[in-house]
């Protein structure tokens, strides 16, 4: 074999990484990293200023993707990633703020902060790594394991019934929704694309392997035979009805873009009434100062 | 640098604690706040957001105080000056954000209206029963800033210090208010901004390539960026390097843990504010703060028409303790009487500095009310019997 | 020559056989050799069916392989078919 060392074509997804903090922490056949991928994939085809892009997580195994991508990034709290990135967007609407976090971190301990969310239209666009399970803290429950799944909380089979994700956001409001799995790579990156085109509360929902915590014990293999199986049983059904898209285990996956709509965002709502009832007292943001620069507005000699 | 104008109502009024506090923060340039209603620290947001969306500036009302507490902090790193108000319950439902603004060295204010407790409590009546959670209530070993007004010109004045004070040490400031405070009404002056001093965000002037997110240089507070300026910097809190990595070795733990708290403690000299009178002679020092203070002070002219020599010591930041202060004074005093709205907390910090050169003497209240002189005067009869 | 080559960063590798698996022409196989870590990274085996899609580099959860288009070039010397990078830990 021969060997060449610093070709001059680099990986696609390196110019987006902490080089120096690799490799990562993620399992053997774990998909998270294929979804990072997909999401500097994205990034380059939708040609966003990268200046302006800023990435939230909460805690997990998909929050640890903040601490590897080259971008202004915040690991937060377990659960409060969307509020985090809810200020953060309003203290600097021109920044493009993306959620990056797992399910557990967003449907249980932040469910109540994803449906706010949603409901205010936040222009968030939140990527929801779903492994169906809690992963960093050892293979317990979560709101999104299917029925009768072994995990390390529910011993007999898992009996609650679980989160239907893209259903729960599109009912609180999101105007964008779609569902892929780490095989739909192409698919995925096309849909972080279109969510970035999207000003609103956009959810993409990525059913990813676990093949360390939910596959081995569940003896469904490891995170390649996973990946067939999502090859296998997928469905595309665009605009497929969100109630009728639920999960179950081993079943058929239903992937697409399920809702892609207008409302206005909170920002707009904002406005416009505050347009109506203020007038010209309103002091809207300040596309070149901001309105809320700590520095002092930016004329004195102590700002930046 | 001065205030800004656009946030300063200059002017004499007539308003309460709670809008008094709400004026300090515009005036200090506070442009965001998230809140969640709770008694009595709602009308400390109900201003901001009819004030605003005129200054220039947003207001948001999060789902809980978990959100408000971590909005916020988003809102600091998007380039605001930013603080969340609250009351006992959600106060504790914010401790977790509280322990991420100290490792994250976020500059914010948390406004605390304190009022009965544990639990719902007394959501209507006073108390000084968050104290101690205000200093420790969130995990692991860190440090903060906490101020206690004991008048509506105060909680102008003092929330303009408070952040200040965020943003000299990148820390969270805990603004220990009660619901008397937050709610009596008197006279508050608001000077004009150009006699407003306010402390900049310490902003780095580095290069990206330069830049260090969690570097220091001499004084143990790093230089800040904002998000959407290209320095692509990280923020965890996870313990981390200098770079803002996460690096999970005792090593750095010592280090970074270290920093944060001794970025408050070797400044405690130098930031402790108190107010100090008659201490010189005196056989009794009455240590008091917030609202007690008030009542202390009827208690010491009471005491001191009865011909006894008592001294006052008020303390207006509480947190970092005013320990050297107290040391001293224990040199030259028989006793402290302590009275609080509660069943004794800043009496601890006084016992442990006076090291038992000088009595201590409690004088609780479970809260509901405030104490009557009377039995603020009768220990203080106690103590020099 | 090839359309495409790939690259592989070996000891970035997890073996998790993603690429081989759903690479569309089938250039790769999981090698018997392994890296710093006991992983076995894969290796070319048919190098003039690659096509540089980089499907390989889309799927790999590691960033441990990518592919690229060759440069259309007038071809003076043969260019090796496939790489494999070893600089990165």
């Amino acid at each position: 074999m021969t060997t060449l060392v610093n070709p001059t074509p680099i990986n696609p997804v390196e110019p987006f990484l902490r080089s120096d903090r690799m490799p990562h922490i993620w399992c053997p056949g774990c998909g998270i990293g294929t979804t990072v991928n997909c999401f500097a994939q994205a990034l380059i085809e939708s040609k966003i200023d990268l200046k302006t892009l800023a990435l939230v997580s909460g805690i997990g195994c998909t929050g640890r993707v903040a601490g590897y991508v080259k971008l202004d990034s915040f690991h937060t709290t377990h659960g409060r990633a969307i509020p985090f990135a809810t200020g953060l967007k309003l203290a600097n609407p021109k920044l493009n703020v993306v959620v990056y976090s797992g399910d557990g971190d967003l449907s249980a301990i932040g469910c109540n902060h994803l449906i706010h969310a949603a409901r205010r239209n936040i222009d968030l666009k939140v990527i929801c790594v779903n492994n169906l399970i809690y992963a960093m803290t050892g293979g317990q429950t979560a709101p999104t394991t299917p029925g009768h799944a072994i995990t390390s909380t529910s011993p007999y089979g898992t009996f609650e019934p679980a989160f239907n994700l893209p259903h729960l956001v599109e009912a609180a409001g999101a105007v964008y929704v779609a569902r892929w799995t780490t095989y739909h790579v192409r698919q995925l990156a096309r849909s972080i694309g279109e969510a970035f085109k999207k000003k609103g509360f956009s959810f993409i929902e990525v059913i990813s392997p676990c093949p360390t915590l939910y596959q081995r014990r569940n003896k469904l293999g490891d995170g390649l035979d996973t990946m067939k199986y999502y090859k296998e049983k997928s469905k595309t059904k665009h605009g497929a009805p969100t109630s009728e898209i639920g999960l179950t285990m081993q079943g058929e996956i239903i992937v697409g873009k399920f809702v892609d709509r207008d409302r206005p965002d909170y920002s707009a709502l904002l406005k416009a009434q505050m347009h109506e009832s203020l007038g010209e007292r309103y002091v809207d943001y300040d596309e070149e100062q901001g309105y809320v620069c700590a520095d002092g507005g930016c004329a004195e000699d102590s700002c930046h | 640098m001065k205030a800004d104008p656009r946030g300063v109502l200059t002017g004499t009024h007539f308003m309460d604690g709670d809008h008094a506090c709400c004026e300090g923060a515009l005036a200090a340039g506070a442009r965001f706040a998230a809140g969640y209603p709770i008694t009595p620290s709602t009308e400390v947001v109900e201003r901001f957001a009819a004030r605003v969306p005129v200054v220039g500036g947003s207001f948001i009302q999060m789902e809980d105080e978990l959100a408000a507490s971590i909005a916020l902090q988003g809102a600091v790193w998007g380039g605001a000056k930013s603080f969340t108000v609250t009351s006992g319950p959600g106060f504790s439902l914010m401790m977790e954000h509280i322990g991420y603004a100290a490792m994250t060295e976020t500059p914010c204010v948390f406004v605390d209206v304190q009022r009965g407790g544990p639990s719902t409590g007394l959501p209507t009546l006073p108390a000084q029963g968050d104290m101690m959670q205000a200093r420790w209530g969130s995990h692991g070993d860190y440090e903060i800033i906490a101020l206690c007004p004991n008048s509506p010109q105060e909680c102008f004045d003092l929330t303009v210090k408070a952040f200040n004070f965020a943003e000299e040490f990148r820390v969270p400031v805990m603004f220990m208010m009660d619901e008397v405070v937050g709610h009596m009404t008197e006279k508050v002056v608001i000077p004009p901004a150009d006699q407003i001093e306010v402390v900049p965000r310490k902003h780095t002037r580095k290069t990206v390539e330069e830049y260090l997110p969690y570097a220091t240089n001499g004084d143990m507070v790093p230089e800040m960026a904002h998000a959407g300026e290209g320095y692509k910097f990280h923020v965890t809190g996870l313990t981390h390097d200098e770079r803002g990595y996460p690096n999970m070795t005792p090593q750095t733990q010592q280090k970074l843990v270290t920093r944060l708290q001794n970025k408050i403690r070797s400044a405690a000299d130098r930031i402790a504010m108190f107010e100090e009178e008659a201490t010189e002679n005196a056989d009794v020092i009455v240590v008091s703060y917030g609202i007690t203070s008030r009542v202390a002070q009827r208690a010491i002219d009471m005491a001191r028409e009865r011909g006894l020599k008592v001294g006052k010591l008020r303390l207006i930041m509480a947190w970092p303790f005013p320990e050297t202060k107290i040391r001293e004074l224990a040199g030259r005093t028989k006793a402290f009487v302590v009275p609080e709205l509660n069943l004794g907390q800043m009496v601890r910090e006084v016992e442990r500095a006076a090291a038992g050169r000088a009595k201590t003497i409690l004088v609780p209240h479970a809260g509901g009310s405030v104490h009557h002189p009377e039995e603020i005067l009768a220990a203080i009869q106690e103590a020099v019997r | 020559m090839a359309k495409g080559r790939v690259a592989i960063v070996v000891e970035r590798c997890k073996a998790c056989g993603f690429c081989v698996e759903f690479c569309p022409t089938k250039v790769l196989a999981l090698s018997s050799a392994f890296n710093s870590k006991g992983y076995h990274p894969p290796h070319v085996v048919a190098p003039e069916k690659c096509s540089g899609c980089d499907l390989c580099g889309m799927y790999c959860p590691d960033f441990a392989i990518y592919g690229y288009k060759n440069p259309v070039t007038k071809n003076e010397a043969p260019q090796p078919e496939a790489e494999e990078v070893r600089n990165e830990g």
